[in-house]
């Protein structure tokens, strides 16, 4: 006899963990279903930017609505996750950037947020006194920040199973069938049943969503990151560039993780990613002009976690088109850590009431062209 | 030779100077293969042959014969037509044989049709209580000091582990005239229960006459005492290093404390390549997986010398022949080369005495898997007992103790931890480290300046030449 639950959560990164503890809370017994183990992938790996700061605005909304739980993250988790808040600052190389950005705020202001802030060159250089005498200001995010993804990851998982989630890890899923209400959802190590499916499979995700009839554009990415030695203290924001790609962060350790979304070549049925060291080499070079102060410092490793990104940009997050039952929650496009505590919240409610007060509309699958609801 | 005068790309580039690469890229660029050899240290020779081009040790008594062998092989690499490329750092190998190199501050992407990798062995960890005081240091970096430098310790001097190697220097350090006060000897008793069964292979092995003669001239010269338990105390430096024997525990004082329990394979650069591994049970460490050619699950990388498994330098040698042969029949078909079949027979003579030596000197678990305050990973100052009581807590692999603790994460990559966090792991989780797993490898293996990896040339010809 297949085992049966409230939910299955395919994928247990930080959205499959973060939708199973919400879930939990709300009294449901979800099972979680991932292939490798929890954080394995570009949840466990990734710049940990905890980030409102330049959102598209389809997803403004999930990320306000993150940002509170963030905030009393320990609350939740019971594990502050390494959260340490001291902005992100957006840095404009050019009179003509900083133009740019103070339209963006202007139209953010007129929709009513008000978490981007336009800084000057004195505000920048207060900020951020190591930055490059150049840039002329910027755009701020007070309350953004810094986590570190594996722990925070990890810490939505040991919170979920306290709270009676189940979550199984090395066991992949290898098909899904309706049978009358029920979805019976075979795995590696069995069929689970359960009436609802929350399809978290980040990289993985469109294979789930194609076993459903519901293809989806979907690319394969690897953003790569490399850290430094550690460095005296000299920046305590998390520093990102519009023109060209650069995050930047000194953790507290001292180390600086340098990221920006330069991309390695992914595998993903080897869990592989070869990282191209020429475009690392760029990264290096923006550094060097940016931060005069990093020049001698020594990058001690770079890597990339495999994960999945949408031709436009923002994820799908909501019901499935054809499968009724069935929510994706995926695609989150190289910024999806910051949305995971808030998008995890949000889907337990739509699993558990079949709606939510946050709007999510403009992150429906069904922009993809799917068919129509089937059953 | 500097970084912008290399090719852009190689026919085969051999990774290390020592015994398995100089072979290698002897008999390829012999067969007309085009070779680069790249070598980090100031001249070749690998560790076993550490400054054979170089050396101020001139007495060639005090290195002995097995040590000069090398300058046969470092000769003729250099005679055969291939680059030998020296203060060259390999900082990464991907999958698609793309090798990033740094010469005196200048990095480059060089593509590889063939690539051997010939790291060669480090020195398995030896993790006590003060180990890493001042004072205190393997005995391998006292024997590169000595063949590099002349270096002879001064002092009081004690030496403490296993391993042919732990006699090796020592016979080595009293010939250039260094006193050594003991050796404490840490082979487990029972041991040689273990490998009595291996003895009659070992009897006709190479290693035998050797072995055999180095004990004496060591055992002839300095007390060596039986030691279950060793520690090194003192405030700010070594001060006294603390045993136990049969008899009770003993105090020694010391100026200098050399530590050696073995080699194990170098497979950073290997691994970070995802060549697939496996646990050696009886060499207690992680070795590639490799054919009779030496070549790993990666399609063009081969892993010749101690870096495929440990068996030492005359073997390291040959190995990297076979592996050059490999590579030449794919690149240079009909080319004339050494016949294999000999070399392969000799490789298995030379390995007669191999299970004998492991199981002999495999170290004792008390001495692999520290307990309470004793450091695991020096980078990042990770003490056993946090490593367990991880474990304890659910942490199932070293790469998520990695996010729990940051073992294994400064600068020397694991090189220092790997194996001893896998196998507290393994211990405290009534697992095995084949099942535990090693860390993942990141590139770069060595670290490099964000200057060096700035000065990347980035013109389209150059990324055109390793795009594919």
């Amino acid at each position: 006899m297949a085992r049966t639950a409230d939910v299955v959560v395919i994928g247990g990164g930080i959205h499959g963990c973060s939708t199973a503890l919400h879930l939990a809370l709300r009294g449901l017994k979800p099972v979680v279903i991932e292939k490798d183990y929890a954080g394995r992938h570009a949840s466990g790996v990734n710049a940990g930017g905890v980030r409102q700061l330049a959102r598209d605005h389809a997803e403004i909304p999930l990320s306000v609505s993150s940002m509170a739980l963030w905030e009393r993250i320990e609350d939740l988790v019971g594990d502050n996750c390494g959260f340490e808040s001291h902005g992100t600052v957006l840095v404009a190389e050019s009179e003509a950037e900083l133009a740019g950005f103070r339209a963006r705020v202007d139209d953010l202001r007129l929709k009513g947020f008000t978490h981007e802030e336009l800084i000057d060159q004195a505000e920048l250089r207060r900020l951020v006194p190591a930055v490059s005498e150049h840039c002329p200001g910027g755009v701020v995010s007070r309350r953004d920040g810094a986590a570190d993804p594996f722990r925070t990851t990890q810490a939505f998982r040991r919170r979920a199973i306290e709270r009676g989630a189940e979550v199984i890890e090395g066991v992949r899923v290898t098909g899904l069938s309706r049978v009358g209400d029920i979805w019976r959802v075979e795995t590696s190590g069995g069929p689970i049943e359960a009436p609802k499916v929350v399809n978290a499979a980040g990289a993985w995700a469109d294979r789930i969503a194609a076993m459903l009839g519901e293809p989806v554009p979907l690319t394969v990415i690897a953003p790569m990151l490399m850290v430094t030695s550690r460095l005296p203290a000299f920046i305590q924001p998390v520093v990102i560039l519009r023109g060209r790609k650069l995050s930047f962060k000194q953790l507290g350790n001292g180390t600086v993780v340098i990221g920006g979304g330069h991309l390695a070549t992914p595998y993903r049925d080897r869990n592989q990613t070869v990282l191209d060291w020429e475009k690392l080499a760029i990264s290096a070079a923006t550094v060097w002009e940016l931060f005069p102060v990093m020049r001698q410092a020594t990058i001690v490793r770079a890597w990339a976690g495999i994960e999945a990104s949408m031709a436009d940009g923002i994820p799908v997050v909501g019901p499935s088109a054809t499968s009724e039952g069935v929510f994706h929650q995926f695609g989150f496009s190289a910024h999806g850590f910051q949305l995971g505590p808030g998008t995890g919240a949000v889907m337990a409610e739509l699993v558990a009431t079949g709606k939510t007060n946050v709007p999510i509309a403009d992150l429906a699958i069904t922009r993809f062209g799917s068919t129509k609801l089937s059953s | 030779m500097n970084a912008s005068e290399l090719a852009s790309s190689y026919e085969l580039v051999v990774i290390g100077g020592g015994p398995a690469g100089l072979a290698a890229a002897a008999l390829a660029a012999k067969a007309g293969v085009q070779t680069v050899l790249f070598d980090e240290n100031p001249g070749v020779g690998g560790q076993i042959y550490r400054g054979i081009t170089t050396t101020p040790v001139v007495n060639r008594a005090i290195l002995g014969d097995d040590y000069w062998a090398g300058a046969a092989l470092a000769a003729e690499a250099k005679a055969s037509g291939a680059a030998i490329v020296n203060g060259a750092t390999v900082w990464t190998l991907d999958p698609n044989r793309v090798v990033g190199v740094s010469i005196a501050g200048q990095a480059r992407m060089i593509q590889a049709k063939r690539v051997i990798v010939a790291t060669g062995s480090m020195e398995r960890p030896f993790p006590i209580p003060g180990w890493t005081l001042p004072g205190v240091m393997t005995a391998g970096a006292a024997q590169t000091a000595l063949k590099a430098q002349g270096l002879v310790p001064t002092g009081r001097t004690i030496m403490a582990g296993c391993g042919p190697l732990l006699w090796l220097l020592a016979a080595q350090l009293l010939r250039a005239g260094a006193k050594i006060e003991a050796i404490l000897d840490t082979t487990p008793r029972i041991n040689w229960l273990k490998a009595a069964r291996h003895v009659p292979d070992f009897l006709l092995s190479p290693y035998r006459s050797k072995g055999l003669a180095l004990l004496r001239e060591v055992k002839g010269r300095v007390p060596v005492i039986a030691a279950h338990r060793v520690e090194a105390h003192g405030k700010d430096k070594l001060a006294e290093v603390v045993f136990a024997t049969g008899a009770g525990e003993r105090r020694m004082k010391a100026d200098l404390l050399l530590l050696h329990q073995g080699v194990v394979p170098n497979v950073n650069l290997a691994m970070a390549a995802g060549v697939a591994h496996r646990w050696n049970s009886r060499q207690l460490c992680f070795e590639p997986v490799v054919d009779a050619d030496f070549s790993t699950s990666v399609r063009g990388i081969a892993v010749a010398g101690d870096g495929a498994g440990i068996a030492g330098g005359t073997a390291a040698a040959e190995r990297g022949r076979i592996a050059a042969i490999a590579a030449v029949e794919v690149l240079k078909r009909g080319a004339s080369v050494t016949n294999v079949q000999t070399l392969r027979q000799s490789l298995a003579r030379e390995g007669m005495g191999r299970a004998f030596l492991d199981t002999l000197y495999q170290p004792a678990p008390s001495f692999r898997r520290p307990v309470g305050d004793t450091v695991a990973c020096r980078c990042e100052e990770v003490t056993a007992r946090q490593v367990r009581d991880t474990a304890d807590l659910g942490c199932e692999g070293p790469n998520q103790m990695k996010a729990f603790l940051r073992c294994g994460m400064g600068p020397c990559q694991g090189r220092l931890c790997g194996l001893t966090v896998t196998e507290l792991i393994a211990e405290q989780r009534r697992s095995t480290p084949e099942e535990v797993g090693y860390y993942r490898l990141r590139p770069p293996v060595k670290p490099i300046t964000l200057a060096e990896l700035a000065s990347l040339p980035k013109t389209e010809a150059e990324r055109k030449a390793v795009e594919r």
